[in-house]
C-alpha cells in the first residue's frame, strides 16, 4: 500500500479518533460510515469482537479497534461509530470513538512507526502522517480484520 | 446470445437430460431386454441428438450418435439381442456423446476426441449375429421417425394401449377424410361399435397430459434467478415480521388488517418460491443404477437396485449437497458390503444383493436410507481397528456399546478396507461423508447386523433458508433455537424455580413426567452468567431439546415468541465458536444468535463427542461415560456390594431351583423355554467367590435374549431398579466392571455387561449379530 500511495503523490483518507488519536484509512476500502448502531454481543467471542450489527438486513460483524490496538475500553455510555469497511470476507464494521473529516494526505508527509510503539499497535498502523496540528496513524484495514 | 446459441444452447440441456434418462433406460433394459417402450425411448433420445448434431454441424457427434442408432435399430427390430457387452458399449457411447457435449458447452467445440475404437466396436456388435429373436410387429413399434415432441395421434394411442387394431383404425380414418365426415375420429370409433367410449376418454386424457407435459406446463428457469428470488423472500419475511411487530403496538385497525393481509401473502410467497426450488430426491438417484451396474461388474457382483420415494423433494442446494455423500455411501455399499455371488451363496443368501435406496418426509426432514443386505459391519473388527489406529485404548473400548463401536465408522481416518480399491477405501471416506452431511445441517447413523446387511440412514433439513425458531432470552439477549430440535417448554414458576431442579452429584436434573432429564444452563455455557437460578427468580423455563437421540433441558430465563427466521451466515471471526449456527435478524431490526442445539449438547456432555476430531481418542470415550441417564437393575453379592446392570440389557428375571441346574461341556446350563440357556454365575466370573449354595436353594437369574439366543446371569439377590445420570462414574475398572457410581446413595460397580454375557457363551454376538 505505502507503494502505491509513494506513486500517487496524494491519497484520501476517512479519519476518526480513537482514544485521543487520530487514525485513518484509505477512503477505497470504506464501504460507508454510520452512527451507533444496537449491538449484540457474541458470548465465547474473543474480546476483539464488538457484536453483530444489522446493516439493511446484513448481519455484519463489529470489531473493537480500541481492543484490538490494546487501549483502555471506551467510557461507559458513549457509544461508538462504526466505520463499515470492504474485506475479502464481506463487510466488516470498525468500532470508533468519533467520525473525522476525509483528509487528502501526502506521500512526503508519511513515515512508518517508531520502534517504540508497542509490537500490538506496530502490527496495525502502517505509519504515521506528519500533518501540521497532529499525527495522522494510517490503520492497515487488512491486518485490523484478521482476528 | 445470438440465435445460433440459443439453439446450442436447448440442445445441450436437453441432451444432458435425455442421456441421463438414458442411462437409466439402458440399465432397465439389461433387466427387461425386450421391452418395447425402454428400446422405443433409447432409440428417440439417441436419433434425436444424432438429427440436430447433423443440423449443427458436430460432426463428431454425429458420427458416434450414428453408429449407435443403427445398433439401436437392429436390436429393436429383434435382429439383436441385448448382452451385457452390448449394454457396456452402449452406456460407452453415451459416455462418449456426454463427453461432447461438456466440451461443446465449455469450449464451443467438440474438440479432437478419438472415438475410433468405440465406433469400431458398435459397428462391430452391429454385425455380430447373436441369437435373433423374432422381431416385433411392425405396428408395435412405430418410432422410425419421430417428431421431436410427438403428440401421439389418437387413434395411435387408442392402437398402443391395445383397444382396437391398426386396420380397422385406419378404415375409419379413411372413411373419415373420404367422405367428409366432420364428427372425430373417436366418435366414429365409438359408433362403428369397434372401441367403447370409456377407452376413448382415456386416450384423450393420455393425449392431453402428453402435449401439456412436454409444451405448456413448464418452462426453465436460471437457478440464480431462484435463488436471487429466494433471498428477495427472506429479507421480504424480516422486513414482514417487523411490519407485524410494529403495527401490534399501534391502535390502527387499517395499519392490523393490511399487516395481517401482508402477513397471510408473504407466508403463501415464501412457500410458493420454496417449491420452486423444489427438486424430486429421484434426480440424485437416477444416476445410481449406472454407478451400480459398472461397479457389480467390474466386481463379479450381483446388485438389484431398489428404490422407495424416488418423488420425495428436497431443496436444491440440499439436494446437491447429498450427491457426493450418497454417491460414496453406495460405493461402499457395493464395494465393500455386498459379497460376491459365490460368498452370499455360501451365506445362504441369495446370490443377487439388494441395494434399497429409501426417501421419505418425517416431521420436517427427509429421511434418506440406504440399506444394503451385504456382510454387515462387524464392531469386533471395527473396534480393533480403531483400537490398531490408535484412535482409542482398548479400555475405552471395552466400555462402548456395539452401535457406538459401529459409528467409529465415521471417524476421521478410519477405513476398514483391507485392500485398497480404486472405488473407495482410500482413508479419507465416511468421516467426510459425515462432515458433509452435517455441513447442511444433516445428521447420519449407521446400524448393522453382521451377516445380514447394514442401513445407513441420513436426516436433512428440507430447506436451510428460512427455519421456523423459538426466541428465548438468557442474560439480557435473546436467542433463537431452531424448532427442529424442540421438543416441549417447562415453566418453573415460585416454589418450583428453586425445588424443581435437583442435583445429581452437581448435575442438575429435571424430573420430566417421571424421568430425569439433564439440565443445562445456557448462561453458564455462554460464560455470560453464573449456571443456576438467582434465589430470588419468580419463574424459569426448561426448553426441552433433542440431540441426535438425547434429550436435554435448556435452562433460560424466559421463552419470547416462535417465528420464522431467516439464516444468516456468521463471519470467519465467528466460525471457531461451535454454539452457533448462524444469526439471524429479529422483527424488531435486533441480530440475534442461533443456537446449534449438538454442538451445545457436546459441549455440555449431554451427547458423545465420538465425533470430535480435535478431541482424539479421549473425547470420544470419556464423552459417553459421561452423564447418560439410565435405568439400571441393581442386584446385590453378598451382604455389601451392589452392581447395576443397564435395564437394556435385562429381557426377564427368572428364579430356578438350583436342582435344575444341567451341565453341557464345562458349563452350566438349564432348560428354559424349549431351549437350553447357559448360565454364568456373576460372583465367580467376577473373582468374588462363591459358596456352593445347598440343593433346595433359587438362582436369581437376569436373562438377556437377543435374536432367539439367551444367556442367564445369576445374581444373589435383585435389589431395585433406578434410574440415574451416570455423570460420576469413576473409571477404575476391573476385570468385567466398567466402573462404579454412586446409586441410591450406595456405591454401587456398573457390570460390562457384554463382557460377562461372552464369558457364559463366547459365540452370542458372533450369531446374532448387533
Amino acid at each position: 500500500m505505502s507503494i502505491t500511495s509513494a506513486e500517487k503523490a496524494t491519497q484520501l483518507f476517512t479519519t476518526f479518533v480513537l482514544d485521543g488519536h487520530l487514525f485513518g484509512v484509505e477512503v477505497e476500502s470504506v464501504q460507508e460510515v454510520i452512527r451507533y448502531q444496537e449491538m449484540t454481543r457474541i458470548p465465547l467471542a474473543t474480546d476483539a469482537v464488538g457484536g453483530l450489527i444489522n446493516l439493511r438486513g446484513q448481519v455484519i460483524t463489529a470489531l473493537d479497534l480500541r481492543r484490538r490496538l490494546g487501549m483502555p475500553d471506551r467510557q461507559e455510555g458513549r457509544d461508538p461509530m462504526n466505520v463499515v469497511v470492504r474485506t475479502e470476507d464481506g463487510a466488516v464494521s470498525l468500532l470508533v470513538d468519533e467520525i473525522g473529516a476525509v483528509i487528502e494526505t501526502r506521500t512526503a508527509q508519511f513515515e512508518p512507526p517508531p520502534d517504540t510503539v508497542t509490537a500490538k499497535a506496530k502490527d496495525l498502523i502502517r505509519g504515521a502522517y506528519k500533518l501540521e496540528n497532529t499525527l495522522l496513524l494510517a490503520l492497515d484495514v487488512s491486518r485490523a480484520v484478521e482476528v | 446470445m445470438n440465435e445460433m446459441d440459443e439453439i446450442v444452447q436447448e440442445f445441450l440441456v436437453e441432451s444432458h437430460e435425455n442421456l441421463d434418462q438414458l442411462d437409466q433406460n439402458l440399465v432397465a433394459l439389461e433387466k427387461d431386454p425386450t421391452s418395447r417402450d425402454l428400446l422405443s425411448s433409447i432409440f428417440r433420445t439417441i436419433h434425436t441428438i444424432k438429427g440436430t448434431s447433423g443440423f449443427l454441424a458436430y460432426h463428431a457427434l454425429e458420427a458416434i450418435t450414428h453408429v449407435g442408432e443403427n445398433l439401436l435399430s437392429r436390436l429393436r427390430d429383434g435382429e439383436l439381442v441385448l448382452t451385457p457387452e452390448l449394454t457396456s458399449a452402449l452406456l460407452d457411447m453415451v459416455d462418449a456423446v456426454r463427453g461432447l457435449l461438456r466440451s461443446i458447452e465449455q469450449d464451443g467445440g467438440e474438440g479432437e476426441p478419438d472415438h475410433t475404437e468405440l465406433i469400431e466396436r458398435l459397428t462391430r456388435l452391429q454385425s455380430s449375429t447373436s441369437e435373433p429373436r423374432p422381431a416385433l410387429p411392425a405396428d408395435e413399434l412405430d418410432v422410425e421417425e419421430p417428431a421431436p415432441l410427438p403428440v401421439a395421434k389418437l387413434g395411435e394411442v387408442l392402437v398402443s394401449s391395445g383397444v382396437v387394431e391398426q386396420e380397422d383404425v385406419v378404415e375409419a380414418v379413411i372413411e373419415q377424410k373420404s367422405s367428409g365426415d366432420s364428427r372425430p375420429l373417436g366418435e366414429i370409433l365409438v359408433q362403428t361399435g369397434m372401441v367403447a367410449q370409456h377407452d376413448v376418454d382415456t386416450a384423450l386424457q393420455a393425449q392431453a397430459d402428453g402435449k401439456r407435459s412436454v409444451a405448456d406446463s413448464s418452462i426453465r428457469v436460471d437457478v440464480s434467478l431462484l435463488d436471487a428470488l429466494m433471498n428477495l423472500v427472506g429479507e421480504l419475511v424480516l422486513t414482514r415480521n417487523q411490519i407485524v411487530q410494529h403495527a401490534a403496538t399501534r391502535d390502527d385497525l387499517d395499519l392490523t388488517r393490511a399487516s395481517q393481509r401482508l402477513n397471510l401473502i408473504a407466508s403463501e410467497l415464501q412457500e410458493g418460491v420454496m417449491k420452486t426450488r423444489m427438486q424430486p430426491i429421484d434426480s440424485v438417484w437416477q444416476k445410481v443404477p449406472r454407478v451400480v451396474r459398472d461397479l457389480s461388474l467390474s466386481f463379479g457382483k450381483k446388485v438389484r437396485v431398489e428404490m422407495q420415494g424416488r418423488e420425495t423433494e428436497l431443496d436444491r442446494t440440499i439436494l446437491e449437497a447429498t450427491k457426493d455423500p450418497l454417491t460414496h455411501l453406495v460405493r461402499n455399499a457395493v464395494d465393500h458390503a455386498i459379497e460376491t455371488p459365490d460368498a452370499r451363496v455360501a451365506a445362504g443368501k441369495s446370490p443377487e444383493g439388494t441395494l434399497l435406496l429409501r426417501a421419505y418426509h418425517e416431521s420436517g426432514q427427509v429421511n434418506i436410507e440406504i440399506t444394503d443386505d451385504g456382510k454387515g459391519i462387524d464392531p469386533a473388527v471395527i473396534g480393533a481397528k480403531a483400537v490398531e489406529k490408535g484412535l482409542l485404548t482398548p479400555e475405552q473400548l471395552g466400555r462402548m456399546g456395539p452401535r457406538e463401536i459401529t459409528n467409529l465408522i465415521f471417524e476421521a481416518g478410519f477405513s476398514t478396507s483391507q485392500t485398497v480399491t480404486n472405488v473407495s477405501g482410500r482413508g479419507v471416506g465416511m468421516d467426510v461423508v459425515k462432515t458433509n452431511i452435517e455441513k447442511i445441517g444433516g445428521t447420519i447413523d449407521v446400524q448393522s447386523r453382521v451377516g445380514h446387511g447394514t442401513t445407513f440412514r441420513i436426516k436433512i433439513p428440507l430447506t436451510l433458508a428460512i427455519i421456523p425458531a423459538l426466541t428465548v432470552t438468557c442474560a439480557g439477549d435473546r436467542y433463537a433455537i431452531p424448532q427442529v430440535s424442540l421438543l416441549e417448554l417447562v415453566r418453573l414458576e415460585g416454589e418450583a424455580v428453586q425445588s424443581g431442579i435437583e442435583q445429581i452429584h452437581g448435575a442438575p436434573v429435571y424430573r420430566l413426567r417421571g424421568n430425569l432429564l439433564p439440565l443445562v444452563y445456557l448462561d453458564r455455557e455462554l460464560a455470560v452468567g453464573p449456571g443456576q437460578l438467582d434465589r430470588s427468580r419468580q419463574t424459569a423455563y426448561i426448553v426441552v431439546l433433542q440431540a441426535e437421540d438425547r434429550q436435554f433441558g435448556l435452562v433460560v430465563d424466559d421463552v419470547v415468541d416462535t417465528e420464522e427466521i431467516v439464516v444468516k451466515p456468521l463471519s470467519k471471526h465467528l466460525k471457531g465458536i461451535p454454539c452457533y449456527a448462524g444469526a439471524t435478524i429479529l422483527g424488531d431490526g435486533r441480530v440475534a444468535l442461533i443456537l446449534d442445539v449438538l454442538a451445545l449438547a457436546q459441549q455440555a456432555n449431554v451427547v458423545v463427542v465420538g465425533r470430535d476430531r480435535g478431541a482424539g481418542a479421549q473425547g470420544s470415550a470419556g464423552g459417553a461415560a459421561s452423564s447418560d441417564i439410565e435405568t439400571l437393575l441393581v442386584v446385590g453379592f453378598g451382604a455389601e456390594r451392589r452392581m447395576a446392570i443397564p435395564l437394556a440389557m435385562v429381557t426377564r428375571l427368572e428364579e430356578f431351583p438350583v436342582g435344575s441346574i444341567e451341565h453341557a461341556g464345562s458349563r452350566e446350563v438349564v432348560q428354559y423355554r424349549d431351549q437350553i440357556l447357559p448360565l454364568i454365575r456373576l460372583s465367580s466370573f467376577l473373582g468374588l467367590g462363591y459358596s456352593e449354595p445347598a440343593t433346595d436353594e433359587v438362582l436369581q437369574v437376569v436373562v438377556y435374549s437377543e435374536d432367539g439366543r439367551s444367556v442367564g446371569l445369576v445374581v444373589d439377590t435383585i435389589l431395585d431398579i433406578a434410574e440415574q445420570v451416570l455423570s460420576s462414574r469413576s473409571d477404575f475398572a476391573d476385570h468385567g466392571l466398567l466402573g462404579s457410581a454412586v446409586v441410591q446413595e450406595h456405591i454401587t460397580e456398573l457390570l460390562d455387561v457384554r463382557q460377562a454375557i461372552l464369558a457364559a457363551d463366547p459365540h452370542f454376538y458372533a450369531t446374532a449379530g448387533v
